[in-house]
């Protein structure tokens, strides 16, 4: 039965997280270096259309069909059967439900692309997130989400700890290993070019969570009420605890780890977002800020450049989140189960399953696909490439043109004279 | 004293500085300028417009040095920024009328750097 007031949220709430990519885009291109910011962009626009056609032939189906407890079947593919008759416990048009779920799809391949940013190449990247986009998104929606493993051992995952925070975030370490560090890696300081971009990536992004979460009860309901609350509440504290550790080690508040904090609030909330009462999505935010901002310190000085710092801002902030659950989810507030502290020890056991898998698959699988494709392809652009910059040599573009020297060699037909254009071009 | 002047690309910006700091030639000034040498142009393409490129980015250092950190200048400058490929850019030597240190007011050979002996503490030391 279709509910109105649930479709009219989730129509918007869908809306919210499709932005969430593009907002991605903005936060990594205020990231990387200039000459790199339309490649870094276009790594997660490429997810919108790539990470789209997959999910629409294949990757739903995956997620979302009545397979095994690993992954789905091929009911569904090229979307088959999803129509406007909700899904069995939904009271939204499945075609909705298809849609909200596949912006998570886009949203978490994109993000993926943090790790390998400014020296992947182009087509391989478009291939690799076509494969992530069915073989590991939607299996690890599918534990969760479809039905599958996790799901039924009862690990609580609200909106997307599992297939959306440790699934990029280990996948992200996987890519980073496989493709290896920039050239001028640990040689040359490697700074963020916009930290505009970044601040005001990461408050599209806080906003489109709201969706993201919010719209995870798929409905227009308490749930949803509480999981949109905690979604202000987490991120919050999550800042302010940011301000205070960065306080700690350098004296001053920085406007790049303010952006960052943002997302480590968002992305640790987002499992538990309607299983915890407000008050423990609080304690959430300052506690999710320690692991992830002590291993955004310490991993600079490693030789692995995963590059825009994936793993400790979705990777670990999701996993602290799913662990969190487990002890302080109340039945009171989500109608559930209890966690630790409220007498059921049972469910931190299922959370700490999804803490082993989901880590270990995204990890393997990434590893698999791209040592994979870079056994058919070069995955890296060429040294000279990567030093010109991505964007000229994937793109043949620039960010930030003035136009002195630009001479035009396509000449409209009509002021062009004969023979001169056929030449020009 | 010379003025030696290095056009090179900006990628290899940071190779070249390296380079001079192992040289221990101090006092650089860097900017970025617009230029054309004859390497070939790069085609971009914005919706309908296809437009070569005619002039290509490049960094330009200034290094005002003592007659015999010419050469070790000079040497840094080809050896970060060589690529060997067209493009790699130029190196113009002038001579100095006059240098001024504002700090100071000392002249010439005083003003420009490196002035002291490597390894020595003070930095007003002349270097002749």
């Amino acid at each position: 039965m279709i509910d109105s007031g649930d479709t009219a949220w989730m129509l918007v709430a869908t809306a919210l997280v499709i932005v969430m990519t593009p907002a991605l885009g903005l936060f990594y291109a205020g990231l990387v270096r200039s000459k790199n910011v339309l490649n870094t962009f276009m790594m997660s626009i490429a997810a919108l259309g790539v990470a789209t056609i997959a999910w629409a032939v294949i990757g739903y189906s995956f997620a979302f069909g009545d397979g095994g407890g690993f992954i789905g079947n091929f009911d569904h593919a090229f979307l088959k059967d999803v129509g406007f008759e909700p899904r069995d416990g939904t009271t939204i048009p499945q075609l909705l439900f298809f849609v909200f779920q596949g912006s998570f799809c886009i949203l978490t391949v994109a993000l993926v692309s943090g790790a390998v940013v400014e020296r992947i190449r182009f087509g391989p990247y478009m291939i690799f997130v076509a494969l992530w986009a069915t073989l590991v998104y939607p299996v690890m929606a599918h534990w969760v989400f479809g039905g599958g493993f996790l799901a039924e051992a009862g690990t609580l995952d609200f909106a997307g700890g599992v297939p959306v925070e440790m699934a990029s975030g280990f996948s992200a370490l996987a890519a980073a290993l496989v493709i290896g560090a920039r050239k001028d890696y640990g040689r040359q300081a490697l700074l963020p070019h916009n930290s505009i971009f970044v601040l005001l990536g990461a408050g599209l992004l806080w906003f489109g969570w709201f969706g993201f979460n919010g719209g995870s009860a798929l409905s227009a309901g308490e749930s949803g009420a509480l999981a949109f609350t905690n979604t202000l509440l987490t991120p919050a504290c999550a800042l302010v605890a940011w301000f205070i550790l960065d306080l700690i080690r350098g004296g001053k508040v920085t406007a790049v780890g303010a952006a960052t904090a943002i997302i480590v609030g968002c992305v640790g909330i987002t499992p538990a977002a309607g299983f915890i009462s407000p008050a423990w999505a609080m304690v959430l935010g300052f506690l999710a800020a320690i692991p992830s901002y002590l291993i955004i310190v310490w991993r600079p000085r490693t030789r692995v450049d995963e590059t825009l710092d994936v793993l400790a801002a979705h990777g670990i902030a999701g996993l602290t989140g799913i662990l969190f659950i487990g002890f302080f989810a109340q039945f009171a507030w989500n109608g559930v189960a209890d966690g630790l502290v409220y007498g059921n020890a049972a469910l931190l056991a299922d959370q700490a399953l999804a803490v082993l898998v989901a880590p270990a698959y995204a990890f393997a699988a990434t590893f698999l696909i791209l040592r994979g494709l870079g056994a058919l392809t070069p995955l890296r652009a060429s040294e000279r490439d990567e030093a010109i910059g991505m964007d000229v040599s994937q793109h043949g573009e620039e960010a930030y043109l003035t136009g002195e020297g630009a001479l035009l060699i396509s000449i409209p037909e009509a002021d062009a004279q004969p023979g001169k254009a056929s030449e020009a071009a | 004293m010379k003025l030696v002047i290095g056009i090179v690309r900006p990628e290899k910006a940071n190779d070249v500085l390296e380079a001079l700091y192992r040289a221990h030639v101090q006092g650089v000034s860097m900017s970025k300028v617009q230029g054309h040498g004859g390497e070939l142009d790069r085609v971009e393409t914005y919706r309908g417009t296809t437009v070569r490129m005619g002039l290509a980015e490049k960094v330009r250092f200034e290094i005002a040095v003592s007659e015999e950190y010419v050469q070790p200048a000079i040497d840094a400058l080809c050896e970060g920024g060589r690529t060997g490929d067209v493009g790699d850019g130029k190196i113009f030597v002038h001579s100095l009328d006059q240098v001024i240190r504002i700090r100071t007011g000392e002249t010439d050979h005083a003003a420009v750097t490196p002035v002291t002996p490597i390894g020595a503490a003070s930095g007003d030391r002349r270097d002749d």
